[in-house]
């Protein structure tokens, strides 16, 4: 196989490597909010509740 | 001591501020002048033949493109981070004398440059790199004043009370990252005096790479300015100033993720198509073209939801100029990038590429997006710093159509100019001759460059009201209370 087939190769399954990458991106946002392990649209509030004394969103823990 | 009740701190957002406004107006009247020029090249000496040297065309461009993308638009990137940045955090700058310390270094030596680089450029001192044509000695300042931002950034978030980073301080971070990788790799360059022993100026310097990679690098590098100076931080403010405004949360956070990463991907790789029909890679160009049409996803996933921000609240955009001036900028945003893919097509960058019509291209994204979205911003912060009330609503409305006017005269007179040039570049007889020369073109185009010329004077004038109004806002402005500050921005009539 010269060098040019295994680049072709090469790009065509990069390709598709980052395509599965991406959907399994968007699977596992979607599902972990379906499954309650997240709610990634409550930090849609970090920016409405902005208020220095307002209640935060999520605390960042003490023992970061 | 007195006991204070902790407050945000935006000591360094109100100079960033003021100083957008003032290169603003400075470097759009510098775009009026050349618009003018391009029709009228009389206005080429407008101070007189002494001083030509200093107004004419070549001079003045980079003066308008460096002073409205370096200086207006970074300085309100800096004003809103140093706003946005702690409230979205939950932490105050007062609460931390370094970082006081280090973002006013980072505002004063920002200022230090910027003069510096004005009069560089005014004497003819430059690299010749488009959008990069600072010398050595003060691309390695830029280096100190991007270190002292990242400082910034990160110190913030260090000492953050919210754990989870909004989404606009991921923007702002893929900002100070890939501009400090860009600035970098396309400013790596040979000071000439030093390695020839003392042979011309010490400042002088020539590109580390040669012909076609010094290309390659120049427009991967000035495509992707356009993607990290004005793309992602006018999304960072879009994602926090139209929520905020309207007072409805970011439609989908997770879409929002989604077009981020998404973004920060493809954008990358499009810079290719800068150099279509040029002696780089075919497969180089196919895949700047091939990146520029997918990046229509991800530029339009953050588009979409802002307007899907707005689903139920539309009444807000007939009531508040301030939310006409953010739904039109994610119009405009859509628009652009929309246009932009189509320009990346080889087949139609065949009749696009040096045509006036990437000109139209470049500025409905960045009067219409960039200004429009930079704009709202300034706006919306502005009671909340100096706790006034807007001057005029009345004022700003009337900015807001007189601006819109302007850009739409600007973006349709440049399509026409730009597909007649393309059109009459090409033309030719049955023997291949070609059927014009370039004066025809010229003699073709000047009512469009007229027309071009007034958008960009209209647009200025809206920026003088701006800057008016932001002026009496700051100084003279009914005072409100803190519970007026919530969502909707307070306006006097």
């Amino acid at each position: 196989m010269d060098i040019a087939t295994l680049q072709a190769y090469g790009f065509f399954f990069f390709t598709a490597f980052l395509v599965a990458i991406l959907y399994g991106y968007i699977y596992h946002l979607y599902s972990s909010q379906k499954k309650g392990k997240r709610d990634y649209e409550k930090y849609g509030n970090l920016a409405l509740n902005d208020d220095i004394n307002d209640p935060l969103v999520e605390e960042k823990s003490r023992d970061l | 001591m007195e006991n204070r009740p902790l407050e945000y701190d935006y000591t360094v957002a109100k100079l960033f501020m003021y100083n957008a406004i003032f290169v603003g107006l400075a470097g759009m009247l510098a775009g009026v002048v050349l618009a003018w020029q391009m029709a009228f090249p009389q206005f080429n000496y407008v101070l007189g033949m002494d001083l030509a040297e200093y107004t004419n065309f070549g001079r003045l461009r980079a003066i308008h493109t460096d002073s409205v993308i370096y200086g207006f638009v970074l300085s309100a990137i800096w004003s809103t981070w140093y706003y946005v940045g702690q409230r979205v955090l939950k932490v105050s700058m007062a609460e931390s004398k370094f970082l006081m310390f280090i973002g006013k270094a980072h505002f004063w030596i920002y200022i230090a440059a910027s003069l510096i680089i004005v009069v560089s450029m005014q004497l003819g001192i430059t690299s010749s790199k488009e959008y990069s044509e600072f010398e050595w000695p003060i691309d390695a300042g830029i280096v100190i004043l991007w270190v002292l931002w990242g400082i910034s950034i990160f110190g913030l978030i260090g000492i953050r009370r919210e754990k989870a980073l909004y989404i606009s301080i991921w923007y702002y971070i893929a900002t100070f990252l890939a501009v400090a990788m860009l600035h970098i790799f396309n400013n790596a360059e040979i000071p000439t005096y030093f390695l020839t022993g003392g042979i011309g100026n010490w400042y002088h310097s020539v590109s580390m790479y040669a012909g076609t990679n010094d290309a390659l690098v120049q427009w991967w590098f000035g495509h992707n300015a356009v993607a990290f100076v004005l793309t992602t931080p006018i999304v960072a403010m879009s994602y926090y100033f139209l929520p905020k405004e309207s007072g409805q949360a970011v439609y989908s956070y997770k879409l929002s993720l989604l077009a981020f990463w998404g973004l920060m991907f493809v954008y990358l790789w499009a810079g290719g198509h800068h150099l279509l029909f040029s002696t780089v890679p075919d497969w180089m160009q196919t895949m700047g073209s091939v990146f520029s049409v997918v990046l229509i996803l991800p530029s339009w996933g953050s588009a979409i939801n802002m307007m899907l921000t707005m689903k139920g609240e539309w009444q807000q955009v007939a009531s508040s100029p301030l939310i006409k001036f953010m739904v039109m900028a994610s119009t405009f945003y859509m628009f652009s990038t929309l246009e932009g893919p189509i320009q990346a097509i080889k087949s139609v960058n065949a009749l696009a590429h040096f045509t006036d019509w990437i000109v139209g291209h470049v500025h409905d994204g960045a009067l219409g997006w960039v200004g429009f979205m930079v704009i709202a911003a300034l706006y919306h912060m502005a009671p909340r710093m100096f706790k006034r009330e807007i001057y005029s609503k009345s004022l700003m409305t009337t900015q807001f159509w007189i601006q819109t006017l302007g850009v739409i005269l600007y973006f349709t007179s440049m399509w026409i100019a730009g597909i007649t040039q393309g059109m009459m570049w090409r033309a030719h007889d049955e023997f291949g001759n070609l059927a014009y020369s370039f004066i025809d073109t010229v003699t073709v185009l000047h009512p469009y460059y007229t027309i071009r010329a007034i958008g960009g004077t209209l647009y200025l004038v809206g920026m003088a009201m701006f800057a008016y109004n932001m002026y009496k806002t700051m100084t003279s402005s009914r005072v409100v209370e803190e519970s007026e500050l919530q969502n909707a921005t307070p306006m006097g009539a």
